[in-house]
């Protein structure tokens, strides 16, 4: 039986995050199909029969999928996913919030946040805060996952899948679409970045941030922050690095006025090289730190701006 | 209004958690257990709507073995009305979970439920959602604000890339992000008058709810330690180590 891949997108380009989804249901069988849910999405529909492994695109393009409410996708993925043995999205926050919808109405567990597959139905995932990895064997007949992008390569494009319409139309009236807010920004997509540099409370304000933009701009890469600097409104919400914020694991990650709480480390600390900046010289960040740097930030960042 | 909240019980959130030898579990013997932060979360927001005037009675539900009694006093310490554990033995997978609420959520028909996002455990982020699919109601997950209106509930999410705002129709369900709200500390007093608050005790049994395996646990391992680093003296030294050593500039 093929696999069913919920692409991940905002009805004009495909996310990254899908490409890596795509590596993690190619460990566990051969026929993939990918379902666009969205509305006037044609343009993610042809990106995504591009992705290499893929032997079906379906669009299911209908303004009620327009905002991705979970109450209409979710009866979607669930009437097409019986035909289906596995049944992966991206743990974005929108797989996260549609995924185990679906698998309640499939009547099915869900596995989420996978990072390793061993067999077509034996996965691994972090639990506690990253500080164990469970092992899990999956006794469902459709095997509903959710996938750890930082834990796969991205697949790679060039193929020219075929796109077949699905014309199903469900619309629940129980949700409904207010308003969006949604940050523009000309840097790499956080999750996705070769280099990360974020901030935590030793930011002291929102202004002090722009030190850590420069260096990110000098760098090529993304701006994350600890939660104390989310709470404290320094940063929006959705460049929290942590275990119930974004997973990172870039090349090189800079902790910068950040401690070092167990929850920040399970989202960072499978980035290849870490820095950490701390006046702190006890601050626990500086044992997961390949390079630790004793010193006050608004010494050192300006410093490494400059010199970068 | 009535709400009815989800509380588990799971390691505190500063508790060290360890392997056991034999790598099929965690060992939580002698760990320090609390209530789950999203939990705390949820249950200071449904306090928070029934100071307000807006709703009459908060009910707290556990599953669990007897132990999560402590977290549902808890949350009566905080200012729910009264508990209701589902007695269980096993550690639920999320989906059995969820058929256990669902059968509570029949049984006391709240107008708002109020979960936490995510348990600090197992991290699934899965229950509220399996609920709202059980129940055909619609869920707000990831909730740092609710605004409740005449017939329904308007919820600000936290998503990837900032935030949306959904309208929803009651009853409803919600789990808690972190912006939510500041939960309180229980006073001593309200500690006390807690233990004599109401706690009923089901059991799947009772509510007539067939649990079901979904998977099965093979091995709980240690994650790769990352060994300690070097200290660098200067910014001089660290662009110099960051170019030639780990080649990553
Ligand atoms: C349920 C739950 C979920 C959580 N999820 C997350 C999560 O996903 N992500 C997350 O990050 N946290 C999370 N946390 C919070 C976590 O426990 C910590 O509270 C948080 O990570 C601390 O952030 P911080 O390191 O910025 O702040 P602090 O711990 O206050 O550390 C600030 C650091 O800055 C240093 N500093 C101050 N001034 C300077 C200066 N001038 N120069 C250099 N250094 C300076 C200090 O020495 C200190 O080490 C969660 C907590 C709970 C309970
Ligand atoms: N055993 C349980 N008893 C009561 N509520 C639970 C239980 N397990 C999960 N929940 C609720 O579901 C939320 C999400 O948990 P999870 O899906 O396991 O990450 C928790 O914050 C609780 O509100």
């Amino acid at each position: 039986m093929a696999i069913l891949i919920i692409a991940e997108h905002d009805n004009c380009t495909l996310k990254g995050a899908t490409l890596n989804t795509v590596t993690a249901a190619a460990q566990m069988g051969q026929d993939l199909h990918l379902l666009v849910a969205g509305s006037n999405c044609q343009n993610v529909a042809d990106e995504a029969a591009s992705v290499e492994g893929i032997s079906k695109v379906l669009l299911a393009d209908n303004s009620v999928y327009a905002h991705h409410l979970a109450e209409n996708t979710a009866q979607l993925i669930s009437q097409l996913g019986t035909a289906y043995s596995h049944i992966l999205a991206p743990a974005t926050s929108n797989g996260k919030n549609i995924l185990p919808r679906v698998a309640a109405l499939l009547d099915v567990g869900q596995i989420s946040d996978i990072t390793a597959v061993e067999s077509a139905d034996t996965f691994q995932r972090p639990i506690y805060a990253g500080n164990a990895i469970a092992t899990l064997q999956s006794l469902d007949n459709i095997k509903v996952i959710t996938v750890r992008g930082t834990a796969f390569e991205a697949a790679s494009t060039g193929n020219d899948a075929p796109i077949e319409n699905v014309d199903l139309q469900i619309e629940s009236n129980l949700s409904s679409f207010v308003s969006e807010e949604i940050a523009q920004s000309d840097r790499p997509e956080l999750t996705a970045a070769k280099v990360v540099i974020s901030g935590g409370r030793g930011m002291g304000n929102s202004e002090n941030f722009t030190l850590l933009e420069q260096v990110a701009d000098k760098l090529g890469g993304a701006v994350g922050a600890s939660r104390a600097a989310v709470d404290a409104g320094f940063v929006p919400n959705d460049i929290q690095v942590g275990q119930t914020g974004k997973i990172v694991a870039p090349d090189l990650y800079i902790a910068v006025g950040i401690s070092g709480a167990i929850q920040h480390l399970a989202g960072m600390k499978d980035s290849k090289i870490i820095v950490a900046i701390n006046k702190d010289e006890e601050a626990p960040i500086f044992s997961v730190a390949d390079y630790g740097l004793v010193a006050d930030l608004f010494e050192a960042v300006p410093e490494l701006e400059q010199k970068l | 209004m009535k709400i009815l909240v989800a509380v588990k019980r799971v390691i505190d959130y500063n508790a060290k958690v360890r392997v056991k030898a034999d790598n099929s579990n965690v060992d939580l013997s002698n760990t320090k257990m609390a209530i789950n932060p999203f939990c705390e979360i949820a249950v200071e927001e449904a306090i928070r709507l029934k100071e307000a005037g807006s709703a009459q009675e908060v009910v707290a539900v556990s599953v669990g073995p007897k132990a999560c009694q402590e977290q549902i006093r808890a949350a009566l310490a905080l200012g729910a009305d009264r508990g209701i554990q589902v007695e269980t033995d096993d550690n639920l997978e999320s989906l059995n979970v969820a058929k256990l609420l669902a059968q509570v959520v029949r049984d006391e028909q709240p107008d708002l439920i109020i979960m936490g996002k995510q348990a600090i455990d197992s991290d699934n982020n899965q229950t509220g959602q399996m609920l709202s699919a059980l129940l055909n109601m619609p869920q707000g997950t990831f909730a740092s604000e609710i605004n409740l209106q005449e017939g329904e509930v308007q919820v600000i999410r936290e998503i990837d890339g900032g935030l949306q705002t959904l309208g929803l129709t009651l009853p409803a369900i919600i789990t808690t992000d972190l912006r939510l709200n500041e939960p309180r500390y229980a006073s001593l007093p309200n500690i006390m008058k807690a233990k004599r608050k109401p706690l009923a005790v089901v059991t799947p049994e009772t509510l007539g709810v067939e649990l079901k395996q979904h998977s099965k646990l093979l091995k709980v391992t240690p994650p790769a330690e990352r060994s300690a680093g070097i200290l660098v003296s200067s910014v001089d030294e660290l662009i110099e180590k960051l170019k030639n050593q780990a080649k990553v500039i």
